[in-house]
């Protein structure tokens, strides 16, 4: 093989894994989560998922004394109940997105053995920093209220 | 400034401004790398050795913006996400770049003869841009863990305009570290070559 074989071999190799990304995102193939009505559709009990989704408001259980952690993740059409046992990342919570490795049971529940936060791209500027309009907002309430001088 | 400035972000707390330092990096290596394709593409068209220098110059100086977003990305996700690393699309994508950058200044290394180097890299350098829009999409495009982009994208940005200052600013601070960076290497691989001619 002469040297500039070689590299036309190596950038097609490249190419061809470039278009095969390209391809797989489009079409959708490679998934890297798949959405609790996805599961619930065709279940496979043991195997392996990457699970997505939103926790479920009010489906939060938390036993700090034996780390057991008991949520379910929602998509709007369907729920999956999730169980877990250790801690949840900082940004975990009830109303946010959230995506769970681990497998069907079978028994009816999904137990997962990594939990991931999935935060949107909203920043918010706490109330209280000078020049943020919510702030802005507040103050004059109260002026108008007499109860800020 | 965003220490200084900008304030506590509301969810996240402190840990919010790694922002200010991984989206500069994560900007300067998609302008380091589109200036590889149009230095490749200027190469290619011209075969002008200055054209060939600005591609080498400005690919190792992507390569570390993007070792550097890549590992204050990493010390974000852990406490934001809960885990340092995951395949989706944006970080499988972004870690492609990375080898892809690091293969092409390996391929430079390699070949002796000065004008095979430069032809070839350039190739490998077009080549592997089309990544660039791959990483940027791929929150578009696939699920990901990765939220998709608050600025660079249409519509309003979903940010108050104090962070988006602090951010704007050190946008500009890490392009200029870039440009220096590209300045002394253009110079020193100059002297370089006038020195072996």
């Amino acid at each position: 093989m002469t040297p500039s074989a070689k590299f036309l071999a190596g950038g097609l190799a490249i190419f061809a894994a470039l278009v095969y990304m390209i391809y797989a995102g489009l079409t959708q193939s490679a998934v890297y989560f798949i959405t609790p009505s996805e599961l619930q559709a065709a279940p496979v009990t043991g195997k392996d998922y990457r699970l997505g989704g939103m926790v479920l408001p009010g489906s939060v259980k938390w036993n700090p004394a034996t780390l057991d952690l008991a949520f379910a993740l929602s998509d709007g059409k369907a729920s999956v109940p999730v169980r877990h046992r250790g801690t949840a990342p900082d940004l975990f919570g009830e109303g946010r997105g959230a995506v769970v490795e681990g497998s069907w049971t079978g028994d009816g529940y999904f137990k997962a053995s990594q939990i991931m936060a999935k935060h949107s791209e909203d920043y918010k500027a706490p109330h209280g920093t000078p020049g943020d309009a919510s702030y802005r907002d507040l103050l004059r309430t109260l002026k108008k209220d007499g109860t800020a001088r | 400034m965003g220490f200084g400035v900008a304030p506590r972000e509301i969810t996240q707390g402190n840990v919010q401004r790694i922002m200010y330092l991984h989206v500069p990096t994560a900007w300067v290596a998609y302008l380091a790398f589109g200036t590889v394709f149009v230095a490749s593409v200027a190469y290619l068209w011209t075969r002008s050795a200055a054209a060939d220098r600005l591609a080498q110059a400005s690919a190792e100086a992507g390569v570390i913006f993007t070792g550097v977003t890549i590992a204050a990305g990493s010390i974000w996700g852990k406490p934001t996400w809960g885990t340092w690393w995951t395949w989706d699309a944006r970080l499988t994508s972004v870690a492609l770049l990375f080898v892809m950058y690091l293969g092409y200044l390996l391929l430079r290394g390699m070949i002796e003869e000065r004008e095979r180097a430069a032809r070839y890299s350039a190739v490998l350098g077009i080549v592997a841009a089309l990544d660039i829009p791959l990483v940027h999409f791929s929150v578009y495009w696939w699920r990901t863990l990765h939220q998709p982009p608050s600025l660079m994208k249409p519509g309003p940005a979903t940010m108050p305009p104090v962070i988006v200052a602090a951010l704007l600013v050190n946008v500009v601070a890490f392009t200029l570290l870039y440009a220096y960076f590209v300045a002394k290497r253009l110079r020193s691989l100059r002297l370089e070559e006038e020195a072996l001619a």
